[in-house]
């Protein structure tokens, strides 16, 4: 099956896009299709441990299950607002 | 109803997040604003460019504007962000919070503006002097309780 997948900031550069989609077998889950775009853009790696991710919109888990056509999102640790530390 | 959870790339206005508030239940308004600052970190900061993922951070606004109603019965608060290129000065943020008494406008003011930075997913982008760099906070997870708490507390103090 096919996802869309949707990346932003500095994610979006390390890869080169923000929209691309992938292929995922049957049954599954975010991570496999974070593992599938790993695969593919192996720079996007660093992320692993600090990313969230979402679904279809809303705030997902890894092991969150997927289904075709689904926009599955990664998100960079965010910095809205206003005066957001460094880390 | 003006919108209360908003996400746009024109300039914001308090007076547009004042109105979206407004009702006779209220003895009291609350705004606050966000703007672009011209240093961070020693570095001669130029302007900045915020990027967001839309739909998902206007969902999450209305969430924080939810978690403050339950909170402080009563209260009605606006969040406006803005995205794309910002200059010094300009307000990235602006929130109204309208309630009945004076000591719950201030609080949840000041917890929306602690649930922004945690859940909501917008990315700033800095353009500094002599380069630029993706400021990132926090691990963005709207069912993180903790996160919730921190933000209440902070609310409270």
């Amino acid at each position: 099956m096919r996802v869309n997948v949707k990346l932003f900031a500095r994610l979006r550069e390390l890869v080169g896009t923000g929209d691309l989609t992938l292929d995922a077998p049957e049954g599954a889950t975010v991570r496999d299709v974070w593992q599938a775009l790993v695969q593919r853009h192996p720079a996007a790696a660093v992320y692993e441990r600090s990313m969230s991710c979402a679904v279809n919109l809303d705030y997902a888990r890894m092991t969150t299950p997927v289904s075709e056509g689904d926009e599955v999102a990664f998100l960079p640790p965010v910095s809205g607002g206003s005066d957001a530390e460094l880390r | 109803m003006p919108p209360v959870a908003v996400i746009t790339s024109t300039p914001l206005t308090v007076e547009a997040a004042i109105h979206a508030v407004e009702g006779p239940g209220s003895g009291a308004v609350a705004t606050f604003l966000g703007l672009v600052r011209d240093h961070n970190l020693g570095r001669r900061v130029l302007w900045l460019d915020y990027e967001a993922y839309a739909p998902l951070a206007e969902k999450a606004l209305e969430l924080i504007v939810q978690e403050a109603q339950a909170r402080w019965p009563g209260a009605r608060m606006a969040i406006h962000h803005r995205t794309g290129r910002l200059d010094i000065g300009e307000a990235s943020v602006i929130i109204a919070v309208a309630t009945p008494h004076r000591a719950d406008a201030f609080a949840a003011c000041r917890y929306a503006i602690e649930r922004i930075k945690q859940i909501v997913p917008i990315w700033k982008h800095e353009h500094f002097d002599g380069g630029e760099v993706w400021i990132e906070g926090a691990t963005a997870d709207a069912n993180d309780e903790a996160a919730r708490e921190a933000a209440l507390k902070i609310a409270c103090a």
